[in-house]
């Protein structure tokens, strides 16, 4: 029980996936201007990792490790991503048309979403058990959750501040990270 | 078409980390050490440049409707050669990039240019988009790492360049990344304005 307290408590605060493993920069800062926006791509992002790292885990345990053929990783694993990105996009279409509506837009983006590809290649590494697989993915996905909506808050702020011309946009999008980065540090005595 | 100018826009006019904010990962993660940050800018502008090649010879034979499944394969098969050439031959540059060697099937740089440029153009010039977009990335980083390294280790290619007690260690943490980034592109921003 307690190796998975720790499991979670390091992937959500210690090890946040984007603020301090820069994984899933690109809709960290590309979709993080309006908090509505953010929620659809969170839980996007959320939905495909979690069935992604089990998904990935099935393959990696029962098909490449037994075979031999490891080194087809990378290959199987952005496929099995990219197919299963197009699954997800045509079932919600299907079956909840007004969830399809508030995810469009980013299902596709996913595919190229490293988070998605860093936790499943992250799970094969720490050589996990299927249990500890998802919780894992289950806490990565509240961390960029939470580091979006977080962001995106900070974001709506923002603009109305009064920001020098040049830092305007990305940059201070950056400079925000920075400081969330930051406090997050603090969570590192956690573990 | 001029190839001179294809080749020079990816350095400077669309600098796919300074402009285009490609590749955004990779940029802030590996950048702690200029060493690191050369050897993922080399990396990066190897599989560009094989799977633009391969991309650009292969436009008038893969259907369009299935063409980023196709570039992904592709990419995908470049990043494992990398990934195994790395292992076997710079093991200790393999285990400080680690799992940002397998991330570079995702970077967007990689799947852009295949998507916009070499699957519209013929061999020749995607190669020298690929040269120019990989160099200008590699250079990218290797600033955003000098910065770095310098102010976060008081080194710089491992060189002692600051006394021991000066460097402020958040550079080379997370936060810096962000920090270092976040102010060269306002420089970026700023220089730009003034050239314009």
């Amino acid at each position: 029980m307690q190796e998975y307290v720790i499991i979670i408590i390091s992937a959500v605060l210690v090890n946040n996936i984007v603020l301090s493993q820069f994984l899933g920069i690109c809709p960290f800062l590309g979709v993080s201007k309006k908090l509505s926006a953010s929620l659809g791509m969170s839980g996007a992002v959320s939905f495909v990792l979690i069935i992604a790292s089990f998904i990935t885990w099935v393959l990696q345990t029962y098909l490449l490790t037994p075979l031999n053929i490891t080194y087809l990783q990378t290959i199987a694993f952005i496929l099995v991503i990219a197919s299963l990105v197009q699954f997800v996009e045509i079932v919600i279409k299907k079956f909840s048309p007004p969830m399809y509506k508030a995810l469009g837009i980013f299902l596709p983006l996913i595919t190229t979403n490293c988070a998605v590809l860093g936790v499943a290649i992250i799970n094969i590494q720490n050589e996990y058990s299927l249990g500890k697989v998802m919780v894992h993915s289950l806490s990565h996905a509240a961390g960029f959750t939470i580091a979006l909506l977080l962001m995106s808050g900070i974001r709506e702020r923002l603009e109305d501040a009064d920001i020098p011309e040049s830092m305007r946009g990305t940059p201070i999008a950056l400079i925000v990270a920075a400081l969330m980065s930051i406090s997050f540090l603090g969570f590192s005595g956690l573990t | 078409m001029n190839l001179k100018n294809e080749f020079t826009k990816g350095i400077v006019r669309e600098n796919p980390l300074f402009r285009l904010l490609l590749g955004m990962c990779p940029a802030l993660a590996v950048t702690t050490s200029v060493n690191n940050g050369l050897g993922m800018g080399v990396a990066v502008t190897g599989v560009l440049l094989a799977s633009n090649i391969v991309v650009s010879s292969m436009r008038k034979i893969i259907p369009p409707g299935v063409r980023i499944p196709a570039f992904i394969v592709i990419i995908a098969t470049f990043v494992t050669i990398t990934d195994m050439l790395m292992h076997a031959f710079t093991p200790a540059l393999y285990t400080s990039l680690g799992i940002f060697i397998p991330l570079i099937v995702v970077n967007c740089i990689i799947l852009g240019r295949a998507e916009s440029f070499a699957s519209r153009n013929t061999l020749l010039p995607s190669v020298i988009d690929a040269l120019g977009m990989g160099i200008g990335f590699t250079l990218a980083l290797v600033v955003v790492s000098a910065v770095r390294e310098v102010l976060g280790a008081g080194t710089f290619f491992g060189l002692q360049l600051l006394p021991e007690n000066i460097p402020a260690l958040i550079m080379i943490l997370p936060p810096g990344g962000f920090i270092a980034l976040g102010c060269l592109l306002g420089l970026m921003n700023k220089f730009q304005k003034k050239t314009a």
